[in-house]
């Protein structure tokens, strides 16, 4: 049998308080037992929208919300990013676009997230996984589907695996996810 | 350059949450015991110092913009100058290696390097968002954004690679932890087994709970100083121990924030720019490393920290070392997870790359004397973590990095027993150290060395 909680989760929120207790004369005595109070701790929400451009790399979501991959590549050396950037590392030079939704590709490491931040921990367990492509330079990190995340297998690196988009993109990295070939 | 010592230290109690002190004063009390044990008071030390380094990676946990110079002024310090370093988990650090510049370059002659961070103020979940926030939020955080599963990426393909084990990775907690119940500024004291690390609940494959550091809030700090700077501390009536525990070597590397944009080279680069000296003058581990790039190994991939061998051959060089396993008595290496030790193991050239696993379960990186519960073959060569490291003592990021720089001062010092009311962990006749501050999957690995000037 697994292990039963002992321990309920907590979260942060609680009572809105009006007045604390505070001694009615400001005597030295209770001056100084103000010392052996504990802290009062508040909550404080901080929400922020942002306006995030993908500014040079924009091309890469927009072909993903046309269900290709593509990727950037060196124009003297061919040197190829999964992952794109706008400027080549070693060469310094601009990058120019190439489609790599048909390369065969093959998982080069993973993960199953059991637990996430807090932003992912509804979508747990699931699969991180670093994907290859055959004539790439770099990786391109993506989710894993069509594998079972309570049976982990180092047998999964290495495997054949191919993209898949969804239906309706959402502009982010996840609008592409791969699954087993 | 001029000689830079490390005279004094202090630490603060690390602890899931400290909410009895705002960050200024918990970093006050690291600062006043490093004060306490050079033997003098605050005004006195204030009028020697000559300025500071703060030390702390997030402005989210503190939700407070410039908290560096609030810590600043509470110390006494301003006008002083001062500065703030940022540079991840290995934040503590690089703040080492700076205030180490300052007096280097003859710009001050008594440095202060103060680090904290406060996590507590967020729930767990929360914490590790913010972290993950530091990873490309472009491409990588909206994949799913975790510091554990980035590092268990890492580990699957050392695994796939080299063979290693999960219970080697499980061998290097039990020996953390355990080290870490004669430090009584370890904020996990326990000693658990192999089957405790591996039962514990699964965070992310193969890395469970007890793989991974924990959250803290704490602070840390080291006072360096010239030659000069040790003459105006005794004048002022400071008694600095001796011998000296001057630092004698720094090295620092980078690399690339996502792991994914990172390098797969061959032997030849490999050999030519990245293998230690000893790996160079080796025909038969330059054979060894020929068989593994015959077998598919490219370097680093996401399976090592360049940024880490960057660090360690400029800080050996430096230093004037060659063959750290023999000539460094301890390291108190940055063991965010228990894979990034093994990893670290092969960058520091401890052992070479693919034989971390084997190093990690042989006793070599264990102390003499404390019983692991493990059937270890070897003798204790170079202890690593004898502390108990992130893994035991907590990791409040901007600390940690200035936390292994005071127990390295004191085990140098030979003062281990004095400061943890137990000898147990004092390295025998310790002469030279190293501390590795690393920062998120190997970005920036700053390697410091220091030594007993006898």
């Amino acid at each position: 049998m697994s292990k039963l909680p002992s321990r309920r989760d907590e979260t942060l929120g609680g009572y809105i308080v009006h007045g604390l207790p505070f001694p009615v004369d400001s005597d030295p005595d209770s001056m100084a037992f103000l010392k052996k109070l504990t802290p009062i701790q508040i909550e404080q929400e901080y929400k922020i929208t942002y306006l995030h451009s993908y500014a040079q790399d924009s091309p890469w979501f927009a072909a993903l919300s046309n269900k290709r991959l593509i990727a950037s590549r060196d124009p003297e050396y061919g040197t190829t990013y999964p992952t794109p950037r706008g400027h080549d590392m070693y060469s310094g030079l601009e990058t120019e676009w190439v489609d790599i939704t048909e390369r065969p590709a093959n998982v080069h490491a993973f993960t199953v997230c059991h637990f996430g931040s807090e932003e992912f921990l509804p979508e747990t367990p699931f699969v991180l996984a670093l994907i290859e492509f055959e004539g790439a330079d770099t990786l391109l990190l993506t989710r894993l589907m069509g594998v079972d995340p309570q049976q982990a297998s180092l047998e999964w690196i290495g495997m054949p695996v191919r993209p898949k988009f969804l239906r309706n993109s959402k502009l982010k990295p996840t609008d592409v996810y791969f699954v087993p070939a | 350059m001029r000689p830079v010592y490390a005279v004094s230290g202090g630490v603060s109690k690390f602890a899931k949450a400290r909410p009895d002190k705002n960050f200024q004063a918990i970093v006050k009390e690291a600062y006043d015991y490093a004060i306490t044990d050079l033997g003098l008071d605050f005004p006195t030390f204030t009028q020697v110092v000559d300025g500071s380094v703060a030390s702390y990676f997030s402005d989210h946990f503190t939700r407070q913009l410039m908290a560096g110079i609030m810590a600043q002024d509470y110390l006494g310090l301003v006008p002083k100058p001062g500065h703030r370093v940022e540079g991840g988990g290995a934040t503590g650090g690089i703040c080492f290696q700076e205030a180490w510049k300052s007096i280097a370059s003859g710009h001050m002659d008594v440095c202060v390097a103060y680090g904290f961070e406060t996590m507590s103020h967020v729930e767990t979940w929360k914490g590790n968002e913010f972290i993950a926030l530091a990873s490309d939020v472009s491409f990588d955080y909206p994949v799913g954004g975790f510091y554990s599963g980035y590092y268990a990426m890492m580990v699957t393909r050392h695994m796939k690679e080299f063979g290693t084990t999960v219970e080697q990775l499980a061998a290097v907690s039990v020996k953390n932890h355990i080290n870490a119940y004669h430090n009584p500024y370890a904020q996990k004291r326990n000693r658990y087994t192999i089957e405790d690390v591996r039962s514990a609940p699964m965070v992310a494959w193969p890395l469970t709970r007890l793989d991974i550091c924990v959250m803290s809030d704490g602070a840390a700090v080291t006072i360096l100083a010239s030659e000069e700077g040790l003459r105006k501390l005794e004048a002022a009536g400071a008694s600095i121990p001796r011998p000296l525990v001057q630092v004698t070597g720094i090295g620092r590397g980078t690399d690339a924030m996502r792991m994914a944009d990172r390098p797969h080279l061959d032997y030849d680069f490999f050999m030519q720019n990245y293998a230690t000296q000893g790996e160079r003058d080796s025909d038969e581990t330059r054979a060894y490393y020929k068989r593994l790039w015959e077998r598919g190994t490219r370097y680093p991939g996401v399976h090592s920290f360049r940024a880490g061998r960057t660090a360690g051959n400029m800080a050996y060089k430096m230093a004037g070392l060659s063959d750290p396993l023999n000539d460094l008595d301890f390291i108190e290496l940055h063991d965010a997870y228990t894979s990034s030790e093994i990893q670290t193991y092969e960058d520091m050239g401890l052992c070479r790359y693919g034989e971390g696993g084997p190093f990690a379960v042989s006793g070599k990186a264990f102390m003499p004397g404390i019983d692991y519960g493990l059937d270890l073959p070897e003798a204790p060569q170079c202890a690593v973590n004898p502390s108990g490291g992130l893994i035991a003592c907590g990791h409040p990021v901007g600390a940690t990095g200035l936390m292994q720089g005071v127990f390295a001062i004191w085990q140098l010092q030979g003062a281990i027993g004095k400061h943890f009311q137990d000898k147990t962990l004092q390295v025998s006749n310790a002469r030279r150290g190293a501390i590795h501050s690393h920062a998120g999957t190997g970005t920036y690995v700053t390697i410091s060395i220091l030594e007993r000037v006898d």
